[in-house]
C-alpha cells in the first residue's frame, strides 16, 4: 500500500501558551513493500508523524493519502485505517492489560468484529510469528519478561493483518538479546510477508542494517530523504543536528585516513568485517 | 485533546501580587471570602468591585483568565440564580403562575447570591493564578503547622498534595498515549450502549492504573534513598520571611476589613444613601 503524504502541517495546543508546532509542511512518498528507517532527535515530530498515518490525530493543514485516498474522507472507515496501518506505539508492553497474552493479542482482531475463526487463526499465527508458543497463551502478560511483553504488543498489531507495519522506537530499553529478536522478526514481516515498514529509531545501526531508504527529520521538517548510502556520507549535517552515522562507520573514516584501501560506503559491522577481513595478506 | 484540561493554572508574570508570600495571599483569600458574606448593599457591592478590580490591576493577569474560571461554574450559577428567584419569600409579587412567584425580593436575593459566587470565584482564580502550586502548598504547611500537636499531620498533607500536583500532567499525558494505543487497536471509546462504553475503559484504566503504581513506587524509592523520612526536622530550601511589603499588604487588608463592616454599619443603621 503507498503512502502519500502532503504538505501536512501539525500544531499541538493551537491557539494557548502551551502552542507548539511539530510538524512543519512534510511531504512524503513511500512506495508498497518499502522499508523506511525514520530516524531524527527527540521532540523533531518523529511519533506525531507516524501517528498522522492511521489518523490517529489529525492534521493541522495537509493531508494523508493512502493509496490515493484522504483518510480523513470517511469518518466511518477510519477503523479499517487503522487495521490497515499498524501502528506500533513506543513501550507497547505498557498497554497490555489482559489476563492472558492470547486473550490480549485477541484485543485487537476482536475490536474489527473478525469472525471468531478468524481471530483464532490471526492470534494464533501472530504470537507463532513473534516466536511466542502455546505454552505461553495463557500465562499473565504481566508475568512475562521485558523483551516477550513487547513481543506480545506487537503481536496485537499483527494479529489485524495489516498491510504496513509503524513501530515506534521498537527496541528503547531493551537489553542486547531482546534488540536481536525484535529487529530479526521485523526483517522477517518485511521480507516474508512483504509488509511495507516504517521503523522509526535514534539507533543508527538498527536503521543502517534494515532501511532502504532513511528518512531524516528535524525540527519539525523532513530534512533529508535518501539511500543509508547517501544520508551517511553527510555525518556534518548529521551532528549539526544531534545525530551520527553509526560508529563502524567512523572507525572505517580513520582506516581510510591512514590510507588503508577500504570503501567509504560501509555502514555495518558485518560489511567492515567482510571489507577487514579481504584487507589481510594471508586472507588474499 | 486531552492536554486542554489545565488543572494548575498558574499564569507567570512579575507583579506586586505574585511576589506576596503565600501565606499572606492564603490568608487574604480567605478573610476576602468570609467578607463577601457580609457585604450588602449597592455601595457595599461596588466596594469590592473596586477593590477586586484594584488587585486584579495590579496583579497583571489578563481578566480572561479570570473569567476562563467562571466557564466551568456558569451551570451552578444559574441554577444558584432559578432557585433563589423562586424560593424567596416576599411581598413585592411581580407575577405568579401555579406554584411559581417571582418577587421584587426573589430577584434581589437572586441577583446578589450570583453576584457573590462570580466574586468568589474570580476571587480565588487570582489565588492561583499568581501563586504556584508548590508555594501554595508550602503555605499550606506552615498554616497547618500549629495543629501538628493535635494530630493533624501538616507536613504529610502538604506532601501528598504538592506529589499529586506534579504527577496530573503526568498521568493525562498518560492516559491520552494509552487511548491513542488502544484506538491504534481498533478500539472505540465514543460510540456503543452505554454498558459497552464503559467496557471500553477497562484497557485505559488497567494500564493506566499499573503505571501510576509503577510510578508512586519508583518515587518512593527515589525519595528514600535521598534520605526522605517524614517532616519532622526538615529543613527548608526557602524560608519564607514577610517582608515590607507583605506587611503592607496585612495593613491593606485589614482597612479591607474595616470599610466592609462600615459599609455593612451604615446600612443598617438606616443611613440613606446607602440602603
Ligand atoms: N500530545 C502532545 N501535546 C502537546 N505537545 C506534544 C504532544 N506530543 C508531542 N508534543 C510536542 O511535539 C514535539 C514533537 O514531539 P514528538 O512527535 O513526540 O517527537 P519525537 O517522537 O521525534 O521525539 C515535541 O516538542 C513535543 O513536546
Ligand atoms: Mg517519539
Amino acid at each position: 500500500m503507498s503512502i502519500t503524504i502532503n504538505h501536512l502541517t501539525h500544531i499541538y495546543n493551537a491557539g494557548t501558551t502551551f502552542e507548539k508546532k511539530a510538524l512543519d509542511d512534510v511531504s512524503l512518498e513511500i512506495q508498497d513493500g518499502e522499508f523506511i528507517g525514520l530516524i531524527g532527535h527527540t521532540g523533531s515530530g518523529k511519533s506525531t508523524l507516524i501517528q498522522h498515518l492511521n489518523g490517529l490525530v489529525a492534521p493541522t493543514s495537509g493531508e494523508i493519502l493512502l493509496n490515493g485516498e484522504n483518510i480523513h474522507q470517511d469518518k466511518n472507515r477510519l477503523k479499517e485505517v487503522r487495521r490497515r496501518v499498524g501502528l506500533v506505539f513506543q513501550y507497547p508492553e505498557h498497554q497490555l492489560f489482559e489476563m492472558t497474552v492470547y486473550k490480549d493479542v485477541a484485543f485487537g482482531p476482536t475490536n474489527l468484529k473478525f469472525s471468531e475463526d478468524k481471530i483464532r487463526k490471526n492470534t494464533i499465527s501472530a504470537l507463532e510469528a513473534v516466536g511466542l508458543g502455546e505454552e505461553y497463551y495463557d500465562q499473565s502478560p504481566f508475568d512475562l519478561s521485558g523483551g516477550q511483553k513487547r513481543r506480545t504488543a506487537i503481536a496485537g498489531i499483527l494479529a489485524m493483518e495489516p498491510e504496513v507495519l509503524i513501530l515506534d522506537e521498537p527496541t528503547a530499553g531493551l537489553d542486547p538479546k531482546g534488540r536481536e529478536e525484535i529487529l530479526s522478526l521485523i526483517q522477517e514481516m518485511h521480507q516474508k510477508r512483504k509488509m511495507t515498514v516504517i521503523l522509526v529509531s535514534h539507533s543508527m545501526e538498527d536503521v543502517a542494517k534494515m532501511a532502504e531508504r532513511i528518512v531524516v527529520m528535524h525540527q519539525g521538517k523532513v530534512v533529508m530523504n535518501g539511500t543509508p548510502k547517501e544520508i551517511f556520507s553527510c555525518v556534518e549535517e548529521l551532528e549539526k543536528m544531534g545525530l551520527a552515522a553509526p560508529q563502524v562507520s567512523y572507525v572505517v573514516r580513520a582506516l581510510r585516513e591512514k590510507g588503508f584501501p577500504i570503501s567509504p560506503d560501509i555502514f555495518t559491522v558485518e560489511e567492515a568485517k567482510n571489507a577487514l577481513l579481504a584487507l589481510l595478506p594471508h586472507n588474499s | 485533546m486531552i492536554r486542554d484540561i489545565t488543572l494548575g493554572q498558574y499564569y507567570p508574570a512579575d507583579s506586586p501580587i505574585h511576589g506576596l508570600d503565600a501565606r499572606i495571599k492564603l490568608l487574604l483569600t480567605f478573610i476576602y471570602i468570609v467578607t463577601l458574606f457580609f457585604v450588602n448593599g449597592l455601595v457595599g457591592y461596588v466596594f469590592v468591585i473596586l477593590s477586586l478590580a484594584a488587585v486584579i490591576r495590579v496583579s497583571r493577569v489578563p481578566l480572561r483568565f479570570m473569567l476562563r474560571g467562571l466557564k466551568s461554574i456558569v451551570l451552578i450559577i444559574i441554577f444558584t440564580g432559578l432557585i433563589n428567584l423562586f424560593m424567596t419569600p416576599g411581598e413585592r409579587v411581580i407575577f405568579q403562575w401555579g406554584f411559581l412567584t417571582l418577587t421584587m425580593e426573589g430577584v434581589l436575593f437572586a441577583f446578589q447570591m450570583c453576584l457573590r459566587l462570580v466574586l468568589l470565584i474570580i476571587g480565588s482564580s487570582l489565588l492561583t493564578l499568581t501563586t504556584t502550586p508548590i508555594q501554595l502548598t508550602d503555605a499550606i504547611e506552615t498554616i497547618l503547622k500549629p495543629f501538628a500537636r493535635f494530630g493533624v499531620p501538616a507536613h504529610e498533607i502538604a506532601m501528598v498534595m504538592t506529589i499529586a500536583l506534579r504527577f496530573i500532567p503526568t498521568l493525562l499525558d498518560e492516559t491520552d498515549k494509552i487511548m491513542k494505543a488502544q484506538q491504534a487497536r481498533g478500539a472505540d471509546f465514543d460510540s456503543g450502549s452505554l454498558m459497552e462504553r464503559a467496557k471500553s475503559l477497562i484497557p485505559i484504566l488497567v494500564p493506566l492504573f499499573i503505571s501510576a503504581f509503577r510510578r508512586a513506587d519508583e518515587l518512593a524509592t527515589a525519595m528514600e534513598s535521598r534520605c526522605y523520612r517524614g517532616g519532622e526536622g526538615r529543613t527548608k530550601m526557602y524560608v519564607a520571611k514577610m517582608k515590607r511589603k507583605d506587611y503592607q499588604a496585612v495593613l491593606l487588608g485589614v482597612v479591607y476589613i474595616a470599610c466592609i463592616f462600615a459599609l455593612r454599619y451604615a446600612v443598617s443603621a438606616g443611613i440613606p444613601f446607602f440602603v
